[in-house]
This record gives structure tokens, sequence and C-alpha cells, in this order.
């Protein structure tokens, strides 16, 4: 399990983000959500290891991060970063297939995975394609896929964040994208996920981190953080909350 | 046809063109010998038996002058190729080339550093003066490369665009320097200074030559090794890092096998351009980007590349000879422009 506590980060000698204790749990996905500057991909970024906290620690298994060995490390853990800047005309079942790279699974075992990565995020119609003449979108899943299949078929140990995944993506995609995304927690890997939108987040999260000013403010259920005090005091917006019609979970409306 | 089918081809393809460069390279030049002697000869050379009837002007030339020429323009050739994958890879960028992190511009100063001053001060003993040359433009592109490395380093990581930056100003810095030693030299220092910044492979001598072999051999050698972390390195660094590579050691590596590298080439061979550039972007658009096949394929490419670029230097005056750096150049400079225009179109 990736786990930090009393985390602090700095930047150039500014506090961008102070006093997180976060265990992301085997099963869960864990959304986190705040305006523009909160903190959000700096948290991102100490737990994968990107940034060193200034106060604080991140274990994996109760170890810390930094004593994890390169490789054993990435077959537990994977990121996804928010964009991506691949140049290289590789073809798209290659980019996938760079998941692999941490793993000596053979070469056989390899192409089914990126296949079932491929379909999983949608995107298996991509495959023999160039990733330079994909659209926005279309690369963001392959990244997904990409991640995905860096931990396939995902269990239990396994952590996955992802740095908005929907960002680029169209309505049907989104939906599409965060519920293989659940479906990867199902089978027991722990997500973390930054996502905007914050009805995406009351549908597809088990829990959620709401972070403002670099501080954790809310972490709990999407009932408990989904409420019009917290979010009005966070973003500053004034919202209706409903409930999904359907699906019962909470329904954002902006007023 | 699958990816792997044509990289195979492909890595066939340049190997066959790899040995029938070398066949030419040892065959032609101002006197130029049979085909079949030549052939007849080298294999007499690797020791296989064959008569010897009517071999020995052959074996002569080969022996002394065509031999150690071709193994030069087959070390250097794939030498810079290999930099140039090193470089692309390192940047992140296709169109990056040996010369960004300083080490070409390093070389050319140590090199005038070693003709002007070796001239005025009444020159070294004759047969130090290669050496000197070498060594001062090997060193010089090692120091250069170090600094610029240096400059890219801040808080235990290297930032590539500092180093692309710090390159730029290095080169420019180099540049001024190499211009006031061609201000205070006198007419025949002008000329061996000129020669040696146009490149040439004439005069190659085993002793000149062992040095680069080993580095040629080991660069090759190493770099394959990394083809992996290569490929993870151009999604980029942080991806690379979450795929469980070392990235700060990798690029220390890259920095060091270009520096090694072009250094040894430019200290024997002077300033070649453009093969580091365009074998890599050629091979890429055959084979894709993936560094397994691009590194090998780039070195075999290399190689005949030169080869045969040198061929054209010997033989298009002959006997008068061309620098090669001006075939390689006028070859790469409109190929590297017809890459821009593709990309933009």
């Amino acid at each position: 399990m990736l786990c930090c506590r009393g985390l602090d980060v700095r930047r150039r000698d500014t506090l961008v983000l102070g006093g997180v204790d976060l265990d992301v749990r085997p099963g869960e996905v864990l959304g986190v959500l705040g305006p523009n500057g909160a903190g959000k991909s700096t948290l991102l970024a100490a737990l994968c290891g990107e940034l060193q906290p200034a106060a604080g620690d991140v274990t994996l298994d109760d170890r810390a991060l930094a004593h994890w060995p390169g490789a054993e490390r990435a077959q537990r853990l994977a990121v996804l970063p928010q964009q991506s800047t691949l140049n290289f005309a590789f073809r798209v079942e290659e980019v996938v297939g760079m998941g692999r790279l941490p793993h000596a699974s053979g070469r056989a075992r390899d192409a089914e995975i990126v296949e079932a990565a491929l379909l999983a995020a949608d995107a298996a119609h991509l495959a023999g394609r160039s990733y330079l003449a994909l659209s926005g979108g279309e690369r963001q899943r392959v990244h997904l896929a990409r991640v995905l299949a860096q931990l396939w078929p995902g269990a239990q140990g396994q952590t996955l964040l992802l740095d908005e995944p929907t960002s680029m993506l169209d309505p049907l995609h989104q939906h599409t994208t965060l519920q293989a995304v659940r479906e990867f927690a199902l089978r027991g890997a722990a997500v973390l996920l930054i996502l905007h939108d914050l009805n995406l987040a009351a549908r597809y999260c088990d829990r959620l981190l709401l972070l403002g000013d670099g501080r954790p403010q809310v972490l709990g259920t999407p009932e408990e953080v989904l409420r019009a005090e917290p979010l009005k005091a966070v973003f500053g917006l004034d919202v209706l909350v409903q409930r999904h019609p359907e699906r019962g979970h909470p329904l954002i409306i902006a007023r | 046809m699958s990816a792997s089918v044509r990289s195979r081809r492909l890595l066939i393809f340049l190997g066959v063109l790899l040995v029938l460069a070398i066949w030419l390279s040892l065959a032609l030049g101002p006197v130029s010998l049979p085909l079949l002697d030549t052939l007849r000869a080298a294999l007499r050379m690797v020791g296989l038996p064959v008569t010897a009837a009517g071999l020995e002007q052959a074996e002569l030339i080969l022996g002394q002058i065509r031999l150690p020429r071709t193994l030069l323009g087959l070390a250097v050739g794939a030498v810079l190729a290999l930099s140039g994958v090193a470089m692309q890879g390192l940047f992140r960028n296709p169109l990056a080339d040996p010369g960004l992190v300083g080490v070409s511009s390093g070389a050319a100063l140590g090199a005038a550093v070693a003709i002007v001053a070796g001239a005025s001060l009444g020159g070294v003993p004759a047969a130090f003066e290669p050496y000197l040359l070498s060594f001062c433009a090997f060193v010089g592109g090692l120091g250069v490369t170090a600094l610029v490395y240096r400059l890219g380093r801040h808080d235990g990581q290297t930032s590539v665009a500092t180093m692309l930056l710090a390159g730029i100003a290095l080169t420019a810095l180099a540049g001024a320097a190499i211009g006031l030693f061609t201000y205070m030299a006198d007419d025949s220092t002008l000329r061996s200074l000129t020669f040696w910044n146009m490149g040439s492979l004439n005069g190659a001598s085993y002793a000149r030559l062992w040095p680069l072999l080993i580095v040629a051999l080991a660069v090759s050698l190493w770099l394959p090794r990394r083809a992996r972390a290569l490929n993870a390195l151009l999604l980029g660094e942080s991806e690379a890092r979450h795929l469980g590579f070392e990235v700060e050691r990798l690029k220390r590596e890259l920095v060091f096998c270009t520096a090694l590298g072009v250094g040894a080439a430019v200290a024997a061979a002077g300033l070649i351009g453009f093969i580091g550039l365009v074998v890599p972007h050629l091979v890429r658009l055959i084979a894709g980007p993936d560094h397994r096949i691009l590194l090998p394929a780039s070195a075999l490419a290399g190689a005949s590349l030169l080869l045969l670029a040198d061929l054209v230097a010997r033989l298009a005056l002959a006997p008068a000879e061309l620098p090669i750096g001006i075939v390689t150049a006028m070859i790469g400079a409109p190929f590297f422009l017809y890459l821009l225009l593709r990309g933009r179109a």
C-alpha cells in the first residue's frame, strides 16, 4: 500500500503542500479534487518520488519509496502524467508495450497484455497506427493503456496514479476510461486520480480528498465531501447538491 | 510485412551494403586494384589460404594505405551515427546533433591550439605532431562537453534544456577562440587549420587508429545495452523513471559515450558533419524509432555512408582529394532541408 505521513512539499521555500496524511487503499479509487494551484499535481509528484518532500515520508508497502530498486518499484507503482511529450513515430502498440519494460514476462505474454490494455482503454482500434498521427484524446487513452499494461491485470499491492486522465476526452470516453479504472481497482489495485469534474468524481470514486491552498480540507466518501459548504469554501463556487435520479450518488449543479 | 521482419531485412541489407562499401573502399583510389585481386588479398590478410601469386602490389597498397583508411572510415562513421542516436535520445528530439553538447567545437578548439601553438613554438618533434593534434582535439572535446554537462546540472538533476543552451554558448565561445587562433596563424598554419576543419580520412595510420577503434568498439557494445532505456526516455524523463530506469545515470552515460566517441572520431579525422544527424533519421524513416534496431542499423549505415562519401572524396577530383566534410555536408545539408520541408507538409 502507498502511504504518506505528515507530507510537506516546498518549491523554492514556499510551502506548496502541507500536512498530508493519506493511504491509497487496495481496491479503492481515491479522487483528488481542488482548484488550480491547490497542490494536486504536487501531491501526485511527491507520492511517486518525483519531488522530494521537505518533511514527512512516503512509503510503499512499509518501505520508503526512495529505497525501492527502480524496476521493482515500477512493477508496483505506475504513473500517468497530465501530458506527454513523445515526439517519435512509435506505433501505438509499441508505446503501450513500453509499460512492460520493467517486467520480464516474455514477448508472447507482453503482446497479450498490450492487447488487453488497449481494449480496456477503448483504444484497440488504434493498434498499428503511428502515435504521432493520433489526436490528443486518442494519445491520452494510449498512455492510459500503457500504465494499465505496466500493472496488468491489476492486483492487490499495486498502485496506479493518474493525473487528470480524462482532461482531453469526449464525454463518452470520460466514462469508459473511468469505468476501466474502476474495474482495475475491482481486481485489487489501488488507484489515485486527479479530477476536475465533480460529477465524474461522485460517480466513480470511493473516497475523495478535497485540497485547497496546499492543505487537505476534507477527506471522505463522495457524500461527505461533495456538500455545498466545503465546495463553496474551497472553489468559491455556489452549488446545489442533488441526488442522481438513477444511481443515487451526489449530483453537483452550479447555481 | 511485420515490423520485426522489416527490421531484420534492413539489418541484413545494411550488412551487405557495408561489406560492399568496405570492398570498394579497399579497391578504389588513385591506383585502382582489380576487385577480385582486392578480395583475394583481403582474404589472405585475414589468414585464409589464398595463393599469393601476383598480389604483391595489391597487398602492399592494401596493408599500408587502404586498410587503415577503411578502418578509420568505418569507425568514424559508426561512432558519429551512434552518437547522433544517443543525442537525439537524450534531447528527445529527432533533429539533435552530436555537436549540440559542444564536443565538436571543443575538439576543433583543441586542434586549433595544437596547430597554431605547435607552429609558433617552432614545431614539436615531427614524430609527435599527429599525436599532439589528436590528443588536443580529444581533450578539447571532452573538456567542453564536461563543462556543458556541469552547467546543466542543478540540485543533482541534469536539465537537458540548460545543457542545450550552454552547448550553444560554449560553441560560440569556442568559435571565437578558434577565430582568434586563425587570425594569428601564418599562411601554412592557416592552411592546415582549414583543411583539418573540413575533415579527411587521408593519412590514416595504424598508430593513430587504435585509440579510435577501441572507443568505437566500446561505444558500439555499450549503447545497445541501453536501447530499452533509450526507448523509455523518449516518453519523457519522469515517464522513464516511473518505468524503473535510472535516468540520471542514463543521461550521464549518453553524454559520456558521445563525448568519447565524437572526441575520438574528430581527433582522428577532423570535423565531419551531418553523419550523426542524417543517418539515424534515415534509419528511423525505414525501421521506426525503436532503439533496439535503430542503434545497430545506424552504426552499419553510418559506416557505409562515410566509406562511400570517402570514395567520392577520393575519386571526384583524382588524383587530388576533396575534404570528406565537404562531401558529407553536400549530401547531408540538402537532405536535412528535405526533412524539414517534409515535416512541415
